[in-house]
């Protein structure tokens, strides 16, 4: 094993490491927005809004993110969507794990007690206090867990982006590679940078989830 | 900006249900081998002295916080390295059987925990040994009523297995990737063979579906 390589190549891989959580994160903020959208047309009144975000959450699921990235990046000038490939990484990404995360909050909602929205309409709260005042911040405690894991899955699932030459972190062990020869070492470097962003995140979800729990 | 054209796919269909085809059996074939070593992992976790114990625990804990695309990478150009030249369809099947064992595992091993306590002790009375124990009292129980979890680590597995054309392994994506080399249409290509995976995953889904019911009855 070729330490002194390790240690050469170690601070390009921090700054490609910087790259993979930046990546993550605004896919994040995609994918929330994207999913809060989806699960609430999901448990809307209007079949239509529950047939979207049914068919959104179907498709997304049901088909590889690679082949979504692709669709996005190379078959997207054909239909007029010109993306950099951070771009398409950030929007292919995030619609992906948007689908995933319209179901980790859709779970959540439904699985609040029916008896604490019977009660609330009782009393007199409408349909949207209800929501608002009492099954949301019910649910919101319940997602914190399954929003994580979905978050963790993001970060692994981010190294695809290095199919559409997003210079990332498995890009750059890639390039690497390129010019060394030795996988072990260079993975080896990767590997821990990855190991210790997800289990940074793993952290941060177990905190966020003691935090609210119900004391 | 070029208008689409899905007629382009036709002469290229048999091409696609190759790779469709391949991909069927990478899943198959990975989905066996992350079953069998699911259960052996869960079981060295468990029950095998420290010195197996912590070499798989570690295994684990690298394949759960990486990932699997480099997991493929290490695996295919890795083993080169040390002088193992392993083809590229052996990487893929081993690369994601083992990617999608440590998470079958995982599931197993706390599936054999939940399993009652009274089972092992009522199977030991009667005279069976530890490893008979196991092996017919205890795994069957945990397997069964993991059922739905290990059935959606297989379905993640199928849509994963797209990743392994980054080696070169003749499958879906690679089908799709040939066709486009030659005709510069990649979003009708894409979307066909994202259609025919929406496909499999239906498919597999309903055999879960078939399967997990057939469970429930027999129980």
């Amino acid at each position: 094993m070729d330490l002194s390589l390790m240690s050469r190549v170690f601070p390009f891989f921090v700054e490609a490491a910087l790259v993979t959580l930046e990546l993550t994160a605004l896919a994040l903020v995609l994918g929330l927005f994207a999913a809060a959208l989806a699960a609430a047309a999901r448990l809307s009144k209007s079949a239509i809004l529950r047939a979207v975000g049914s068919v959104y959450v179907s498709l997304f699921r049901g088909t590889p993110c690679l082949i979504q990235l692709f669709v996005l990046y190379f078959g997207g000038p054909q239909v007029g969507i010109n993306l950099d490939p951070f771009a398409a990484g950030v929007i292919g990404l995030g619609l992906n794990i948007g689908a995933y995360m319209a179901e980790s909050i859709r779970g959540a909602v439904v699985a609040v007690d029916r008896g604490q929205t019977e009660a609330a309409r009782t009393i007199g709260f409408s349909r949207l206090q209800t929501l608002r005042k009492v099954v949301l911040p019910q649910a919101a405690r319940l997602m914190i867990r399954p929003l994580g894991v979905n978050t963790v899955a993001l970060l692994k699932g981010s190294a695809l982006v290095s199919t559409i030459s997003v210079v990332e972190l498995t890009y750059t062990a890639q390039r690497f590679i390129g010019s060394t020869y030795k996988p072990f070492e260079i993975f080896g470097v990767a590997a821990l940078l990855y190991m210790a962003m997800v289990y940074a995140v793993a952290r941060i979800v177990d905190m966020l989830d003691k935090r609210f729990a119900i004391a | 900006m070029q208008g689409l054209d899905f007629t382009v796919v036709a002469p290229y269909w048999d091409l696609l249900l190759i790779g469709a085809w391949w991909t069927s059996v990478l899943t198959v074939s990975a989905g066996v081998l992350s079953f069998a070593f699911g259960i052996l992992f869960a079981v060295i976790v468990l029950y095998a002295p420290a010195i197996l114990a912590y070499p798989v625990r570690a295994l684990m804990w690298v394949f759960m916080g990486t990932p699997l695309l480099l997991q493929l990478f290490l695996i295919y150009f890795g083993l080169v390295q040390v002088g193992i030249d392993i083809p590229a369809l052996a990487a893929g099947i081993i690369g994601l059987g083992l990617h999608f064992a440590v998470y079958n595992a995982d599931v197993i091993r706390a599936g054999i925990v939940a399993v009652d306590a009274g089972q092992t002790e009522g199977a030991r009375s009667i005279g069976f040994g530890k490893w008979r124990t196991l092996r017919y009292v205890v795994i069957p129980q945990a397997i069964r009523n993991t059922a739905p979890p290990i059935g959606s680590n297989l379905i993640a597995l199928l849509k994963e297995s797209s990743i392994v054309s980054v080696i070169g392994i003749a499958e879906l994506v690679h089908s799709a990737q040939l066709a486009i080399s030659e005709t510069f249409r990649p979003f009708e290509f894409y979307i066909t063979a994202a259609a025919l995976y929406y496909i499999l995953n239906l498919v597999l889904e309903a055999a879960l579906h078939r399967f997990e019911r057939h469970v429930e009855v027999s129980r």
